[in-house]
């Protein structure tokens, strides 16, 4: 057998593993609890602590495509911003997130009882093109960026906008952001130019890079990183969501990839011992 | 004339943002708030760019029949399925050509595109991103060997935080006595998410940020021109 058949042979292996280690925990949960951190904490003690009735922006700045790590994160912080009485405006910044918001919010709903109101608890203001100037429109004059919410309807019309004249009208602003334009904008433009607290929910992976923004200066105030931060704001609301559900096929994907990563090294590990050994052998 | 007026219009345009950014009244105000508005306008327009764009490429490839052009034909007939029930039945609150499209709604429960979106475009978007688990396994067994000293401690420390980062972190460490619970393994991934990758991403953005102001400089003072196409 050729390295190249080899090397394919074992890709399979190694994915047909992979695929029933993330499959028998979705059939058989193995119930095991993730752990809290200060970082998501934080972004649960603002909305926490944001009187009622305040007019909150929550930005949808993410597609489909991650729709498994940021989904979880909008609805319970929807829940959330709810169970507070807070009004949310939801914008998108990516061109589908305007559908997710629309989907968050339906879900959430249904918890509900399909009490809250459209224009009056919610609106979902869609799509505008221009990520950062964007922000710096809302900033000067809500309305000239969105004189319209999705439905068409006039900005004189929605109830919950009377008295957003501009960002300064916003109590927070959480942005789950799947990339750029997304919440470094957020960070810049709404925290740095007009003072909004800000909190953020992003990919695990992208969650390492916007690190340097908690800080004493608050400029990001509390991250969520991936599907385990929203996880731990599930557990924080004291429910458990999609989100630890899936934690459990996640962890036994880690562990399974540190297998291989062992696996993989003593492969190699023998692979350079066998080399040495034919080195000696060819050296005489 | 044609490099010139693009230069002169970018140096007037950049400047004025610039000294606007210092100088935040009448007129750098109002004319920092013109051009951003115009910025969104044009932005606007990229998007039916892009979208004719799109279709010019994929047209091409199916008519010329190139490689695996059936995979054009299908986003084609995609974005064209698309773009008809957006236009005729509208979107969630949306109404389209023909209203609110009652009678299709009774059969499929929701609005076409909805449907399509809902039921095809969001499963497929994220089974594409998931797909990049098998990628990741199937690299972590080939390429995370240990090497040398630096890759050692690199494997060291993306085994912790993998492991500090799944619910076994806690099963494995909570033994640990509390006195001593800055050995448990979330705690370790917690410093090392928080001191050495914080300081080293401040280290990049500050880079990144040098970077980004010294490229816009080039583009305001037309050193850097490539953004006219052609060359220099």
């Amino acid at each position: 057998m050729s390295k190249l058949d080899r090397t394919q042979i074992e890709r399979r292996i190694v994915f047909l593993v992979l695929v029933i280690a993330v499959a028998l925990p979705l059939i058989f949960p193995l119930g095991m609890k993730t752990y809290g951190t200060p970082l998501t904490k934080k972004a649960y003690d603002l909305v926490e602590n944001t009187p009622p009735k305040s007019v909150v922006i929550i930005s949808f700045d993410y597609d489909p495509s991650t729709v498994t790590e940021l989904q979880p994160m909008a609805l319970a912080v929807i829940e959330h911003a709810w169970k507070k009485e807070h009004r949310v405006i939801a914008t998108a910044m990516w061109p589908q997130g305007s559908k997710m918001a629309d989907l968050a919010f339906a879900e959430v709903q249904k918890k509900f009882n399909n009490e809250k109101v459209y224009g009056l608890d919610y609106v979902n203001l869609g799509y505008k093109v221009g990520g950062m100037v964007v922000i710096q429109g809302m900033g000067r004059n809500f309305k000239t960026v969105f004189p319209k919410d999705t439905s068409g309807l006039d900005y004189e019309d929605i109830e919950l906008l009377r008295p957003v004249k501009s960002l300064r009208d916003i109590k927070y602003v959480v942005s789950l952001s799947a990339g750029d334009p997304g919440l470094r904008d957020w960070i810049m433009t709404a925290k740095g130019k007009y003072d909004v607290p800000v909190a953020g929910g992003t990919t695990a992976v992208s969650a390492p890079g916007f690190l340097p923004y908690v800080n004493d200066q608050n400029q990001l105030y509390g991250l969520m990183g991936g599907m385990k931060a929203a996880a731990e704001y599930e557990l924080l609301l004291g429910y458990e969501g999609s989100a630890s559900l899936n934690m459990n096929p996640q962890s036994v994907a880690h562990i399974l990839i540190l297998i291989l990563i062992a696996i993989g090294n003593v492969k190699a590990w023998r692979k350079r011992k066998a080399d040495a050994k034919q080195g000696e052998v060819k050296n005489g | 004339m044609k490099k010139n007026v693009p230069l002169i219009l970018a140096f007037i345009s950049g400047m004025l943002i610039l000294v606007a950014g210092f100088i935040p009244h009448y007129p750098f105000a109002m004319l920092e708030e013109t051009l951003t508005n115009w910025f969104m306008i044009i932005s606007s327009f990229a998007i039916l760019l892009g979208q004719s764009s799109l279709i010019q490429a994929n047209v091409t490839r199916v008519a010329r029949r190139s490689p695996n052009w059936q995979y054009h034909l299908a986003g084609l007939i995609s974005f064209g399925l698309m773009v008809a029930f957006g236009l005729l039945w509208g979107m969630e609150h949306t109404p389209g050509i023909f209203g609110h499209g009652e009678a299709v709604v009774r059969n499929l429960g929701i609005k076409p595109f909805d449907y399509v979106f809902e039921y095809a475009y969001m499963p497929l978007s994220a089974t594409m991103f998931a797909l990049l688990a098998f990628y990741i396994a199937s690299a972590a067994y080939r390429a995370f060997i240990i090497r040398s000293f630096e890759s050692n401690l690199l494997m060291i420390t993306a085994v912790i935080v993998m492991l500090g980062r799944t619910s076994f972190a806690t099963l494995l460490t909570s033994w640990i006595p509390q006195s001593w619970s800055f050995l448990r393994l979330p705690e370790i991934t917690d410093f090392i998410m928080q001191y050495p990758n914080t300081a080293a991403q401040r280290a990049i953005l500050i880079s990144a940020s040098l970077g980004i102001v010294g490229a816009s400089l080039r583009i305001i003072l037309g050193i850097e021109r490539s953004y006219l196409g052609g060359g220099k």
